[in-house]
């Protein structure tokens, strides 16, 4: 099959469309994170080591207790803890927040790769889970030719992610809590001047970073494969991170952009079970998604806009 | 008393000293945890490190491309851009070096290396660089434009090795590069071969610290990284200084490339560059960005690094070291933390000296 075919028989399939959505969902939650978190003034670049605590935690609390409920539910806490540490130091002690998360993405990184021999006795992958978490038959719409074939049976994670993008749509734009988040954002002294407690604010912000990374790692492991790997996320954090700008720090945008990048995955996926190519060339498919971010980034963050005091450190004086 | 002791020039020596004790004394914690004796441990990680020539050339081999890569990211730091990309600009320095290093048969080595090790320097920069453009022209963040060139850099790395380069069955890998082009070993003890590469990067550090305390440009890179908007009310020219930045810092950390590529393997396999890059991150923040203190501190990584295999052979996953650096980095962003300790501390002995 000739590339233009390939191309044209992929965007005509229902199959990229699910793998579009499938493929968005971790980024969509990592990148809502990040948006509360930048929102409130704190950058969080280790989204990447808090999708991977969580994934790991996931996997490890489903695999002993056989119960994928608890592994969500102590995958989202990792995430909270690992961001509580970014947020202590941040908050409390000035610390530069770049630095502060690339240590944490380290800590994350050798924590799960220590942990691995202790609990699973060998390190590269642990076992799958017996038990994933639901998919949703929809009734009426799994009969309808191709919107079925894309909707029926998608993961409870869609659902999730449904669900965040506009709750915290709400909660940003619509609620009092959103509108003293954005003006600790954008000027925490005006904030703090009207009595906005500057601090609590930002934790809130933080930890709900770690929450909502948290799950977006819980998803990849548990709500996809099943079983984690010790190379997850591969850049996933990253390139969720470059959603979250190119969405204009905005979840309705996180959310376009994630889907743009779950396009670029799934065309990536697509085209190399479908064009006949050596092994090697299809290997070389895998950069189409973290080109496209670059070309992106590069091409359009000139038109958003960061929240003012993003990555500033605000002391009472 | 605690304010001349917080300003103290000793301040920035005594932070990521502390920073690492703590760090192992973490570690300890976590090692005790899954039932294993943390004193054995770092028993282990010192012989593993020090004990016997083997040990002794395996660390220096280790610390010559993490020197370079310290001083790639430190380098980045001081102009107040943070290359976390270090990691793909080595891994392109070394996949040039191996391009023009395996076509240099028939040259004599005198120009062969020099030659080698530029192609490698080029390689790295232009990779670096084009972060740089993108972000002196567009602003898209360095952190973001450098992962994503290392995951591309991984891929093409991948590419190489298993298709146009591919030589040999098994491990994917490239041709060894020409012996013109390989670097002779410094020594060689036992069969362990001493690499000469180390020179070079003492050499690169060097330079690095001339040119940014006894030059212009230095003066210039600092003073953009210090305060950009006032750099540029002064006639500083930030884009201009960004490109250039990115691509010291890129050229550096493809000399790590070609460096390793010379002088231990003579040829690339797959992601030959096993985190070098993002150690670099760990050094430059333990040296506090200055090259001679650079020196010292890719000494303690390449120390925990060679140290690390024979720990694990005695059970303790190597990964602890991993989590050692992050908790050092953590310590070195949150330095207030650190600082507030050692002025705690430092009064209470001041004052227990009065006392007596």
């Amino acid at each position: 099959m000739s590339w233009i075919e390939a191309i044209f028989a992929t965007l005509a399939s229902p199959l990229f469309y699910r793998l579009t959505i499938l493929s968005a969902l971790p980024l969509v939650f990592a990148a809502i994170g990040g948006v509360f978190s930048e929102k409130t003034g704190v950058t969080n670049i280790a989204l990447e080591g808090i999708m991977k605590i969580g994934a790991f935690t996931s996997i490890v609390f489903a695999i002993k207790f056989d119960n994928p409920w608890l592994g969500l539910i102590m995958g989202m806490l990792a995430g909270v803890i690992l961001a509580a540490l970014h947020a202590y130091v941040s908050i409390e002690w000035s610390a530069d927040q770049i630095v502060s998360a690339t240590a944490l993405i380290l800590i994350a990184q050798g924590l799960v790769g220590f942990l691995m021999i202790p609990i699973f006795g060998h390190k590269g992958q642990t076992n799958l889970v017996a038990h994933k978490l639901p998919t949703v038959e929809l009734p009426i719409i799994k009969d309808i030719p191709f919107i079925g074939a894309i909707f029926n049976d998608l993961s409870i994670f869609f659902y999730f992610a449904i669900i965040i993008i506009f709750a915290s749509w709400y909660l940003i734009y619509k609620t009092p809590l959103g509108l003293r988040m954005r003006a600790v954002g954008e000027n925490p002294k005006a904030a703090d001047t009207l009595g906005v407690n500057v601090k609590k604010i930002r934790y809130f912000g933080v930890l709900m970073s770690g929450l909502l990374a948290g799950l977006g790692g819980v998803y990849i492991a548990l709500g996809d494969i099943g079983q984690f790997i010790e190379d997850m996320p591969s850049g996933k954090g990253f390139i969720a991170l470059a959603a979250m700008i190119l969405g204009n720090w905005n979840p309705i945008g996180a959310m376009w952009a994630s889907l743009l990048f779950g396009a670029a995955e799934a065309m990536n996926i697509q085209l190399q079970s479908m064009l006949t190519l050596p092994s090697e060339m299809k290997a070389l498919l895998n950069l189409l998604p973290f080109v496209i971010t670059i070309i992106i980034v590069g091409g359009f963050v000139g038109k958003t806009r960061a929240p003012a005091a993003d990555g500033q450190p605000y002391e009472k004086e | 008393m605690a304010q001349k002791i917080k300003e103290s020039k000793w301040m920035p020596i005594l932070v990521p000293i502390v920073s690492v004790l703590v760090a192992l004394l973490i570690a300890s914690v976590i090692i005790l945890i899954i039932g294993k004796n943390p004193l054995l441990a770092y028993l282990k990680l010192f012989e593993g490190a020090f004990v016997g020539r083997a040990a002794w050339a395996d660390n220096i081999t280790k610390m010559t491309s993490l020197l370079l890569t310290g001083l790639a990211v430190g380098f980045g730091f001081r102009a107040g851009v943070f290359n976390i990309g270090a990691e793909g600009q080595m891994a392109v320095g070394g996949m040039m070096a191996v391009m023009v290093g395996i076509n240099m048969g028939n040259v004599s080595p005198v120009f062969a290396i020099p030659i080698t090790i530029f192609a490698g320097m080029l390689g790295g920069a232009f990779w670096a660089s084009i972060a740089g453009y993108l972000k002196a022209k567009t602003g898209a963040h360095e952190v973001i434009t450098t992962i994503m060139l290392n995951w591309i850099a991984y891929h093409i790395g991948n590419y190489l090795v298993s298709g146009p380069l591919a030589v040999g069955q098994g491990v994917p890998k490239s041709p060894e590069i020409a012996k013109s082009a390989q670097l002779p070993p410094l020594m060689t003890i036992q069969a362990s071969n001493v690499p000469s590469g180390i020179l070079i990067a003492v050499v690169a550090a060097i330079v690095m610290y001339i040119i940014l305390e006894k030059t212009t440009t230095g003066y210039e890179i600092k003073a953009v990284g210090y305060n950009a908007y006032s750099a540029e009310y002064g006639g500083i020219s930030i884009s201009k200084n960004i490109v250039l930045t990115m691509a010291i810092s890129g050229a550096l950390a493809g000399l790590a490339g070609a460096i390793e590529v010379m002088g231990v393997h003579h040829r690339i396999f797959g992601a030959f560059t096993s985190g070098r890059g993002f150690d670099g991150i760990t050094i430059a923040l333990i040296g506090q960005n200055n090259p001679i203190g650079i020196i010292f501190s890719s000494f303690l990584i390449s120390s925990l690094r060679s140290g690390s295999n024979s720990m694990q052979l005695a059970g303790i996953p190597d990964d602890i070291v991993v989590i050692i650096q992050g908790v050092i980095i953590f310590f070195v962003a949150a330095d207030r933390i650190v600082k507030t300790w050692i002025t705690k501390a430092s009064t209470k002995l001041a004052k227990e000296g009065e006392a007596k």
